[in-house]
This record gives structure tokens, sequence and C-alpha cells, in this order.
């Protein structure tokens, strides 16, 4: 094997992560980017810092919770700190990870040299991340957004919320909406259309289908919390009545427009991590997936029922009895196909020779954990159950089961496994025992007792709580819990950073996997892939290497395929870095234009915020002069060439 | 029109035929026409009618369907188009359904 | 899709690189797949503003009202004037919509559908020789700068018509702060002219490059394409409208 050695040490740019020989390093370079690689690396890194936010903010409202009467913060402050946990944790962390892996898998796992938009790319990667700062640096100040991730109205109207603060939730959503939608488009066009040959659907890994999933709930979910949310402006800048109640309008008008959002939304933070489970778990089971079609449709009927069960979220309401059960009995349909795939990963480890690595023990977790999210979230599909645990602990023990023992599991796992791609270098599989055991340990110790707490009454986002009402210990056992996994955290940054220099150098296929990424070296090199390879089965790496393992499975000839690109060629690996030029495959041209296409915007919606201060000719300027310079900055970006 | 037939299937070997300018215009008649009655019986009595409202609905859903096939040539396109427009069409309209029951606007 | 169509992809991406050319799964165009996903999520954009408009219909507490005769002093309501008991001439307040100045401009924005398919098939045929004996119309025909200034001045007339009809609302009394009805009519009419207005720009931008350089070939068709498609969306967003909003009380 002709194999370049591997990336000197210290050689990495700020930002870190992927980069190959022969390529452009420097601030420079990142910031005009429109490699998918380095697009998910920013993702990855910025979500990452984002997540130490949402952490530092969950640790202080459990101090706060820690013994009764706490008096760490006061009654104000945790409202924006639990507000502000919520909302980064869900639209700055969870959603941004899944984006990291998005951007740097898709692409590599179908074949691809690029995403179909590379551009655009970029402009989702800084919308988002200035959208990000937008809605995070009032917290500095005092000025958080203090209304609750859901932010319900009329609560959020200027009558009852005159601040600043919601502006900035609510302007911020509008923004990190519109990265979202943007590279939802994206990614779809992308796996729609650049699948390499022999690619079909069904040859797709788990995590493309996922993802593929995942990008249809964003477009058709994203557009009803838009409107939501700009009602919300029009009522809170303009004067308009959308949720005034003297003037008859409806306070269950935001609930509704929210949730039809916020289910699918529960689905977009959750399946990219079911996707990474399930190109972790038949890895280290050295076996294929179990049952892939029925993953494929299980997905698919989850995505089209999750719009149909929103209203579960409103039984406390008062809907009436015949919206209630309709509801209901959608709910528990929807978790039909969800246990369908839990049931299919523990087959997929049945009888497998299992390798209980770092990766493997998160993936595992993910299922045992999100298993128990999920039954207890069957509990509350039931409305007479759902009235006693509605707006109680048991509630906040429901979701963390389900996005941190699911999605955050899952992520991590996703990390531990692809890192070697990203880097070249293995994560410490030392330190990640440890970072596993307390992320394991702590998350269980934080959570379930809050089960109990729930079901002793105990309210969500009530900043204290008196003695004598048996909350106590369980309430001191989940802080000890978070400390717990806040070790773990600490440990877990130690090890993502360090191994990045003194990480065991990895291979490019470094775990012994079946899908196409694993194909090329480690790093990727820009182009990705010097000849397409032509896909004849779902394994196209195990074909190559252990056919054995693959017997099984349907195969079809490269010959079946209508081959006609000069660079496409029967399944191979590749070892070699080499010149994007030299193999006469043409690179897009970095380009800082989408950067300032998305700081334009920004600033544009921040022009609203002058609005509230009653200073109009000031947030008339700001936002007619960032209007023009954002429309002839996208004139600019669309008129160059791509490559 | 004719040789817009032939150099549009010459060079779409494998695409089927594409609508031009005859079928344009009576697309174009039809919702002309079919806008005029709308106005016109909504100044009849009828519009007063329980089946006002379906019969109106019906002529704009026909217009929307002519629109959507025959000038958004999704007759004559590939499947996938159809496909994404049809995913977020139902899904819209289901939405619309679902939230006019929950608001009593509409019952089951 | 059993397997993939290697050869379909190739001629569609000229584009100045005609050395190389990319693979794609379908031979579809990027951009074509891309403005299809973005119009099956706009269905769900207007189908929320929709929903709220129509959700809130008769819900407004004080006038004036879409349909019925309001009158300023006090909370009567009724479907014709004659109905409408003990107001004062001064007092009372029309019914809103004004249904035969609505009815032009939505005549207008379905014929600059038809400009827009004939600005389409203008671009796609350009090279074509015209037939022996053309006429005047068949040059029109061809003529795809004709047709996209047509279609932008018709979207620019639907504009004109609807500030004239929102102004005229202003005058009798409904802003976007009076009642229920003035929110979410003006919040749904307004983001579909936003819809237009974006879209007249669009035209615009294709007709000066239409002049500059002259749309031609399989790439500018593409160009042409999805503008058209997104202009027909618009077009059709504003069928359900007229209908939902303006006819149906
Ligand atoms: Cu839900």
């Amino acid at each position: 094997m002709a194999t370049t050695a591997a990336p000197a040490p210290g050689q990495t740019p700020t930002a870190g992560g992927s980069y190959a020989a022969g390529e452009q390093t420097g601030i420079w370079s990142w910031l005009a980017t429109v490699d998918h690689k380095r697009i998910g690396t920013l993702y990855l890194w910025t979500a990452l810092s984002f997540f130490i936010v949402g952490g530092i903010e969950a640790f202080i409202i459990r101090l706060q919770l820690m013994r009764p009467n706490g008096q760490v913060v006061s009654a104000e402050v945790y409202n924006q700190l639990f507000t502000m946990h919520g909302t980064t944790m869900v639209f700055l962390v969870i959603m941004p990870l899944s984006a990291a892996f998005f951007n740097y898998l898709i692409p590599l796992q179908i074949g691809a040299r690029d995403v179909a938009f590379p551009r655009l790319n970029a402009f989702s990667y800084w919308v988002y991340l200035f959208g990000g700062v937008f809605m995070t640096i009032p917290i500095f100040f005092g000025a958080a957004p203090n209304g609750g991730w859901f932010g319900y109205a009329p609560l959020t109207t200027m009558q009852f919320s005159g601040g600043l603060n919601i502006d900035f939730w609510v302007i911020g959503l509008q923004i990190l909406g519109i990265s979202s939608l943007a590279a939802a488009f994206n990614f779809i066009t992308t796996i729609i259309n650049m699948r390499a040959p022999g690619m079909t659907l069904m040859r797709m890994p788990i995590f493309t289908w996922m993802s593929f999933i995942v990008q249809f709930l964003l477009i058709l979910a994203f557009p009803a919390i838009t409107i939501a949310l700009v009602f919300l402006q029009f009522d809170r800048f303009f004067g308009t009545q959308f949720y005034e109640i003297a003037a008859g309008a409806d306070p269950l008008l935001w609930q509704h427009l929210f949730w039809v959002f916020g289910h699918p939304e529960v689905y977009i933070l959750i399946l990219p991590a079911f996707g990474l489970a399930s190109e972790i778990l038949p890895t280290f089971s050295k076996k294929p997936l179990f049952g892939y079609n029925v993953m494929v449709y299980s997905g698919i009927m989850i995505g089209f029922l999750g719009f149909g069960v929103w209203a579960h979220h409103m039984f406390a309401v008062g809907m009436g009895a015949t919206a209630d059960t309709i509801f209901s009995m959608a709910t528990m349909l929807i978790g039909i196909p969800t246990g369908v795939k839990i049931f299919n990963w523990i087959a997929t480890m049945w009888g497998g020779q299992i390798r209980f690595t770092v990766a493997m023990k998160f993936a595992i977790a993910l299922v045992a954990l999100f298993t128990i999210g999920g039954i207890s979230g069957v509990m509350h599909s039931s409305p007479p159950t759902d009235l006693q645990q509605t707006d109680t602990y048991f509630i906040v023990a429901h979701f963390h089961y389900v996005l941190f023992g699911g999605s955050i599991m899952g992520i991590m796992g996703g990390i531990y496994f692809y890192y070697p791609k990203m880097t070249g270098r293995y994560m410490s599989e030392k330190i990640g025992n440890w970072h596993f055991w307390l992320f394991f340990i702590g998350m269980n110790l934080t959570f379930f007792p809050m089960h109990f707490s729930g079901m002793l009454g105990m309210p969500r986002r009530i900043y204290s709580y008196d003695v004598g009402q048996g909350w106590e210990t369980f309430n001191f056992q989940s802080t000890i819990g978070v400390m717990i996994q806040g070790l773990g955290l600490i440990l877990f940054v130690y090890n993502f950073l360090k191994s990045k220099k003194t990480g065991a150098v990895a291979p490019g296929d470094a775990w012994g996997a079946g899908t196409l990424e694993w194909s090329i070296p480690s790093p990727p090199p820009e182009y990705n892939f010097a000849q397409l390879p032509v896909v004849t089965s779902r394994y196209p790496l195990w074909d190559l290497k252990h056919p054995e393992m693959t017997a099984g499975l349907a195969h079809s000839g490269p010959d079946a395929m209508t081959v006609t690109d000069s660079h496409a060629t029967p399944m191979h690996e590749e070892t070699e870095y080499k010149n994007a030029a030299d193999l006469g495959i043409p690179m897009p041209f970095p380009t800082i234009k989408p950067l300032f296409t998305a700081l334009f915007l920004v600033l544009m919606f921040s022009g609203l915020l002058f609005i509230h201060l009653d200073l109009f000719p000031v947030a008339l300027t700001i936002m007619i002069g960032c209007a023009a310079a954002f429309v002839g900055s996208l004139y600019g970006w669309l008129t160059s060439p791509l490559e | 029109m004719s040789d817009h037939n032939a150099h549009g299937s010459a060079a779409k070997a494998d695409h089927v035929e594409h609508p031009t300018w005859k079928q344009y215009k009576w697309v174009a008649f039809w919702l002309t026409l079919i806008t005029a009655i709308e106005v016109w019986i909504y100044y009849t009595p009828f519009k007063d009618s329980a089946a006002f409202a379906p019969t109106l609905m019906a002529m704009s859903a026909f217009k929307f369907g002519v629109v959507v096939f025959y000038y958004m040539h999704l007759k004559y396109d590939h499947a996938i188009f159809r496909r994404l427009f049809a995913m977020g069409l139902g899904i819209a309209l289901f939405t619309i359904m679902a939230l006019l029951f929950l608001f009593h606007k509409i019952s089951v | 899709m059993a397997t993939a169509v290697a050869t379909a992809g190739h001629d569609s991406h000229a584009e100045g690189h005609g050395e190389h050319v990319h693979y794609t799964s379908t031979g579809l165009e990027n951009r074509k797949i891309a403005v299809w996903a973005f119009i099956g999520s706009e269905c769900m954009l207007f189908a929320s503003l929709i929903s709220t408009y129509l959700i809130y219909k008769g819900r407004s507490r004080v006038g004036p009202w879409p349909h019925e005769w309001g009158c300023k002093t006090s909370a009567a309501v009724a479907k014709t004037r004659e109905l409408l008991q003990g107001c004062s001439p001064a007092d009372v307040m029309k019914p809103i919509l004004d249904i035969p100045v609505t009815s032009q401009s939505t005549f207008v924005l379905l014929m600059s559908s038809l400009a827009m398919v004939l600005a389409l098939a203008a671009v796609e045929t350009k090279g074509t020789p015209l037939p022996a004996g053309a006429g005047w119309w068949d040059r029109c025909l061809a003529s795809s700068k004709f047709w996209l200034m047509a279609t932008a001045v018709m979207g620019a007339t639907f504009l004109g018509y609807q500030s004239y009809e929102f102004t005229s609302f202003v005058h009798e009394g409904l802003t976007i702060k009076t009642n229920l009805f003035g929110s979410s009519f003006f919040t749904l009419t307004g983001f579909h002219g936003a819809h237009v207005t974006a879209g007249v720009l669009w035209l615009l931008t294709l007709f000066a490059i239409d002049v500059k350089r002259g749309l031609k070939g399989k790439t500018d068709v593409l160009l042409v394409d999805i503008c058209a498609l997104y202009w027909h969306f618009v077009d059709v967003v504003w069928i359900a409208i007229f209908t939902l909003i303006y006819l149906i009380q």
C-alpha cells in the first residue's frame, strides 16, 4: 500500500480538523471555505462550544435547585438560564452537531465530491454562527430571553414581556431557521442527485437515510414556526393583534403553530443520532445491519406520522375528547416504528463479534437510554396520565432521556467513531472510557430521580422550592449527577483537543467498517474520491475486504451500470493524497461572499431591535442598508463562477 | 410552432412532449373562464347556498391543478419533482384541515 | 430507482467548463430539484398563514369586516346594508373586500403566468430559425425579452393593484393594527406580495441578462425555468387566496 505519511501534527490550522497535504491553511482558508468537510468541522467546533455554554447554564440551574430555597441566582436570572439552556441545546447544539455530521458524512457516504451547492452550505454555517452569537450574547448582560424554549404567546407579547429579552429570542430563532432551511434544500438535492454510480437509494448508509428524512422534516416543519415567529414579531414591533386576547385572539394559536413545528423537531433532533448508531453498531458487531429495509421504512413512517401528533403537547389545554383521542392514538402509533428500530439494533448485535470500543458503548447506551425515554413518552401519550405529568419534572426526565440519552449519546458515539476519519488520529480510548462511564452514570443519576420528583408533583421551571415536600433527596441526586457529567465533559474536551496532536495514527479504514467513507484516506483529501467508486451493494468496502460478511446481501454486478464517467471505476480503496488539479477534478473556488451575505442578513434582522427602542430612523437605516448590502452580495455571489 | 416540437424532441430524446403555445393558450382560456364564473356566481343568489363554498373550492382546485401540471410542466417532468411537491402540498393540506378542526371551524 | 442513470447528466452541465462534466445520479439539474423542494416548503408557509386567517375569521371584536356591514358606534354586524339597524349613515362601515378590483388583479396575475411560459418557450426555441412565412406573432412568440418584460410588468401591475387596495383599506379604517381581520389579512396578502416583489426582481434580472448577452442554451433554459416555477407557484397561491379569502364568506 503506497500510503503517504499521515499529516504531521501541529500543521492543523486554528479551527482544527481536516486538511490534506497541499491544502491551504490559515484563518482565511476557513473563512472562505466551501469544502463540505471544513464546514462540517466548523459546525462541530461551534456546536461543541455552545454545548459548553449550555452545559454551564444547566450546571447553574442545578446548583440553584440542589437544596431547598436555593439562593444562587434570582428568579429572573433563573428564567433566563432555563430558557437559554433549552434554546441553546436544541437549536445551537444538537441540530448543528447533527449538521456537522450531515456536512462531513453525507457526501462521503454517497460517494460525492461535495454537496450540491457548496457556497450555500458555507452560507448556512455562517448564518448559524452569527445567529447563535446574536442569541447567546445577551445572557452576559442579564438580558437573555426568559420565556421558556417554546416561548408561549401571549406570555411573550409586549404586554407581558416588555424587555428586549424576547426580541433576541424571536429574531434569533428566525435567523437560525434560515440556516436550517438553506442547509436542508442543499442536502435534499445532494442526496437525490450526487450519489455515486450504483448507489441506489436502498443502498445508502442508514445515516444518510435518516439525514434525508430529517431534511424533509426541516423544510416542512420550519415554515410553521417561521410564521408563528413572524406573527410574534409583528405583534411586538408593529402592533398587530395575533396574540392579543382582548382583541379576540386565541391563546392556543401560538401553541398549535409552535408544536406543528415542535413535534417534527423532536425527530429532527433524534433521527441523526439513530443514523450514527446504525453505522456504529454493525461495524463493531461485524455484521450487516439487521433489517435495513425495515429501518428505512420505519424512519419514513416516523417522518410522516410526526406531522400528525403535535397536539399531544397540549392535552392539558382542554381540546376536547375527540381531538385528545385522535392525537393520543396517533402518538401511540408512532411508538411502533420507533420500537422496531430498537429491536433491529439489538438483533444487529445478536450473534456478532462485538468490540466494546468507546463509540460502541455510546451507541449501546443510546439504545438503552432512548428506550427508557421512549417508554415514558408512551406513558404521557395517554391524556389522563399526561394531565398528571404535564409541566412536572417527569416531563423533564422524559425528554432528557430522549435528547441526552438518545441524541447526545448517539452524537458522542459518532464523534469517537468519526474522529479518526476527520483528523487522521484516534481519540484516546482510555480517557474515552472514563468519559463514557462518567456521562452514563452522571446522566442516569441526574435524570432518573426527576421521574420521582415529578411524580411527587415538582413543577418544572420553578426556581426554588420549600422543604418538606419530599423533593430534597431527588434534587440533590440530580445535582450530583450533573457534576459527574461535568467531569466527563471536561475529560471529553481534553481528549478531543489532545488527540488531534498525539492520538494514534488512523488508517483510512479506521475501524474495519463497510461503507464508502472508509475507503478513502483519513483525513480525506479535498476532492474526496480520486475516482468515483461504482457501488454494487450496501457495504461496498466489506465486499472488497471481507466478502464473507456480505455474502447474504443483494448485489449487482458493476456491468449493470451505464458508467460513462471517466472518473468512475469499480469499488476500490484509495490511500494516496493527490492534487485535485493533477487529477483534473475542478474544485470550487474559496469565497468570502457567503460569509458577508450571511452577516448582512443577520444585521438586517437585528435592526428590528431598534424599533423596540423607539429609534425608527436607526432601525430603518440599518434594515434598508443591510437589505441592500445583502441583495448586493447575493448578486455578487450568484454571478461569480463556482469553479 | 411545429418547429419547436421537432427541436424539443430531438434535443431531449428521453423526454416526453413539451406543451406549446397551443396548449398554453387553452390553459389561459380556462383560467380566465373559471375565474369569470367564480366572480359571476359571487353576485348571484347561489352565493348564499350551501354548495357555494365547495363549488368555488373545486373550481380553484382545478385552476391550481392546470397551472401546476401544464405551466409548471409537472405532468411532463421527472417523478421526483411530483413527489417533492406532493409531499409539501399533502402535509400542508393535512395541517390546514387539522388546525381548522382543532379550532372548531370544521367538524368530523 | 433500481439503477442510477449515468448518461443523462452529461450534456446538461456545459456552463463554460466544457471539458469537465459532473456526474449526477438522476440526470436532473441540481437547482431544479432544490427549487421544487423549496416550493414544497413554501406550501407549509402559506398553509400556516391561510390557516391563521381562517381560524381568526369572524373573531374580530371591532370592524371593519371583510364581507359584512358594520357600525362604528355599536357592535352591530349585518350581511346587507338594509339589515344593519340603528346605525347613523356616518358610522356605517362597508364590507372591506373589493371584489371587482381584486378580480382584475387576479386576472392580471393569471395572465402573467401565460407570459412566463411563453418566455420560457422562447428561450428554449432560441436558435431555431423561424418557419417560412412567419408573421409578426411568430416573431413575437420567439422574443424572450418581450415575454420576460411582459411578465415582470404584469407582476408589477398586480403589486400596483395591491398597493391601491391596501391604501383604500386604510382610508376605510382598516390597518394591520385595527382588528384580527386586519392583522391576518395584511400579513397573508403582504407575504404573498413580498413573494411577487421578489419574483419581479428575479424576472428583471433575467431580462437584464437577456439584454446583455442573450439567454440561450440549456443552462439558460434552466435559469428561466426555475424562475418560472417560482412565479407559477406564487400564482397558484393567489388562486387559493382569491377563493378562500375574497370569494368565500
Ligand atoms: Cu411531541
